[in-house]
């Protein structure tokens, strides 16, 4: 076999310029590759990231995946029954106390409670509807993206105590009111509170920027009339994508719908998927016309080398040797190709990571982004992988070729 | 003792529109030690038969038998082995491989057959050129040699395996007077001194004036000599 691939090598050496441009072909495959599919998959990362950052991971409601049952439904074995007035529910996650314990024994992550209701700001004669959202201020700064977003004040002003309220500064605008501002919070169950806005945030999102405000847990209780009730339970895993088990023995314990952060996006991550095999149908189609490259310069070496083949053979080498030399020489210079193209697949990535845009909008200053781009070694083995696998079918067709020779005829051709 | 190689009623014919018959119901026995010339105008089918004596082709019919097994039923890669092994081929070209020193050369089959070593493989190699006068020329290549020395190395190379039998395509068809009576004596030393089979095809009435015994061929079928 060493035998054999010292043949194989002294061949491929032997044409310098075509095996260059077979290399080249071959490394700017998978160089191209690698740059691509580090740019998709910086793409999609970013996007995911972004998407993870906002959301909680692992979101717990007050909600049940299936309505409940109605005690009429257990008492008789009705077919049908009709005109049934369902019992209210308590709303709200029952026990939270205890809930909370259960979960903060194997969750491996942080959790925050809160209770959202939907309420209305008053001030200077004007009304917006907002989702008054109760929290613990500790708990959700390690859970929500939100502290970073603060535009004035934080979270950590709402710590004190009292009646303070932290809006979005859109909210802020379309009322008129500023930090400091005093405005009125009426809650749906028609309480009415005074509270001073101590902080504006702004997350880019319209719908968060104008429509939300949070208050203490306790405030947000006391205003839905519901004293030591909560209504969400958001989780922040330390691996987001263990976020679906997690939601699923979450929900089996709790008997509430936890909703992992993939399972509310599933569209968008449909979408992903679909990107994703478009990506790769690309980059098989490069590396296919690389392939093209390797069976064209192992094509020509099997007819120039027949004379070879036919010395090899009458000296006893085997139609499966001669099928393993040329194969070989495929396989070699895809090997070849790939280890240049890791190099320009590099080279390009870092090109690429230098690139920058200045992205300016309406209402935000200026950012300054880089190309998302990810590393992973898994572009450099795939790429390769492709690139060896069609180098060795680009071989093989040739090589079987080569063996089926018979000496005789090219012996004969040379005397 | 079976001969080392025996033929009966070997006859090739080459497939086609109007079928080609290369050699016809060839019958004959070659023992060891034996200097056989086959002779014959072109075209008769000398090298058609040496050929299939060396298995590089088939019969359409007859039967072959080398070291006395018969190889119809052989498969391509045992056929491989006995050529391996067993027989040692010059060709009228030196047939070198151009990309490889003349040691390297001299060592593909004896690294192909994997029974020796390295260090033992360099000795064999050095010997057997050493031999044939070689010894300056190791580490050339083929195309930094005359024809004549092509063609030893050649030979060398046949003798790689230490096979039992050599066979010589026209080995001195291309080489001018000198080089023709160096490489046929080294052929002959061949047969004598150690006791090897040569077969050789041959143009040259002087070189197989001298071989101990004479096939000629006519139109594919073995004639009087």
């Amino acid at each position: 076999m060493r035998l054999i691939l010292a043949l194989a090598l002294t061949h491929i050496s032997g044409r310098g310029r075509q095996t260059l441009v077979a290399i080249v072909g071959v490394a700017l495959g998978v160089g191209f590759s690698i740059a691509m599919a580090s740019l998709m998959q910086g793409g999609e990362d970013d996007f995911v990231a972004r998407l993870v950052d906002t959301m909680p991971h692992v979101d717990i409601t007050d909600e049940y995946r299936n309505a409940r049952r109605q005690p009429a439904q257990d008492a008789f074995a009705a077919v049908q029954i009709a005109g049934l007035r369902p019992k209210d529910d308590r709303r709200g996650i029952l026990n939270p106390t205890e809930a909370v314990a259960m979960l903060r024994a194997w969750v491996p992550g942080r959790l925050a409670l809160s209770l959202k209701t939907q309420g209305v700001v008053r001030y200077s004669g004007r009304d917006v509807g907002i989702a008054i959202i109760g929290i613990e201020p500790q708990a959700e700064m390690k859970v929500s993206s939100l502290a970073k977003d603060f535009r004035q004040g934080s979270f950590t002003s709402l710590i004190a105590g009292g009646n303070n309220i932290v809006v979005g500064d859109r909210l802020a605008q379309r009322l008129g009111a500023d930090l400091g501002t005093t405005v009125t919070v009426v809650s749906s169950t028609g309480q009415s509170r005074a509270f001073k806005i101590v902080g504006l945030f702004h997350t880019g999102t319209t719908a968060r920027d104008e429509g939300e405000g949070y208050v203490l847990l306790k405030n947000a209780q006391i205003l839905s009339e519901r004293p030591n009730a909560i209504n969400e339970i958001r989780l922040k895993l330390d691996d987001p994508n263990a976020a679906p088990q997690v939601a699923r023995r979450a929900e089996a314990q709790l008997g509430y719908k936890a909703m992992a952060w993939q399972e509310a996006n599933e569209s968008l991550l449909e979408a992903l998927v679909i990107r994703n095999v478009i990506m790769y149908t690309v980059v098989g189609a490069i590396l296919l016309v690389a392939g093209f490259g390797i069976f064209n310069i192992i094509s020509t070496i099997t007819h120039e080398k027949a004379r070879d083949i036919a010395i090899l053979k009458s000296l006893g080498f085997t139609e499966t040797d001669m099928r393993r030399l040329f194969l070989l020489e495929g396989l070699a210079l895809g090997a070849g190709g790939s280890l240049v193209g890791w190099a320009v697949g590099f080279l390009l990535c870092f090109a690429l990571s230098l690139v920058r845009f200045e992205l300016s909008g309406a209402n935000v200053a200026q950012e300054i982004t880089r190309l998302p781009l990810a590393w992973s070694i898994w572009h450099y083995l795939i790429a390769a992988g492709f690139a060896l696998v069609s180098a060795g079918i680009a071989g093989y067709l040739p090589a079987r070729q080569a063996a089926r020779l018979n000496p005789v005829d090219i012996i004969r051709g040379a005397t | 003792m079976s001969p080392l190689i025996e033929t009966q009623g070997v006859t090739r014919v080459l497939p086609a529109a109007v079928p080609v018959t290369l050699v016809q119901d060839i019958t004959l026995a070659i023992g060891a030690g034996e200097f056989v010339a086959i002779t014959g105008p072109s075209g008769s089918g000398k090298s058609s038969l040496l050929y299939l004596l060396g298995l590089l082709d088939r019969p359409t019919s007859g039967t072959l038998a080398i070291e006395g097994r018969d190889t119809a039923g052989l498969t391509e890669r045992e056929r491989a082995a006995i050529r391996l092994g067993t027989l040692g081929f010059v060709f009228q070209f030196h047939f070198l491989l151009p990309e490889f020193t003349v040691r390297e050369n001299v060592e593909i089959p004896m690294r192909r057959l994997g029974r020796l070593g390295t260090v033992a493989m360099r000795d064999r190699s050095t010997e057997l050129l050493s031999a044939l006068g070689l010894h300056d020329h190791l580490d050339k290549r083929p195309d930094q040699l005359s024809g004549g020395q092509r063609q030893r190395v050649a030979v060398a190379r046949s003798l790689a395996n230490d096979p039992p039998l050599i066979l010589a395509d026209e080995p001195t068809g291309s080489l001018d007077s000198r080089s023709s009576e160096q490489v046929f004596s080294i052929l002959d030393a061949l047969v004598r001194e150690r006791g090897k089979t040569v077969i050789a095809v041959t143009h040259d009435t002087e070189m197989a004036a001298k071989a101990s015994r004479r096939i000629h061929l006519v139109d594919g079928r073995l004639a009087e000599s």
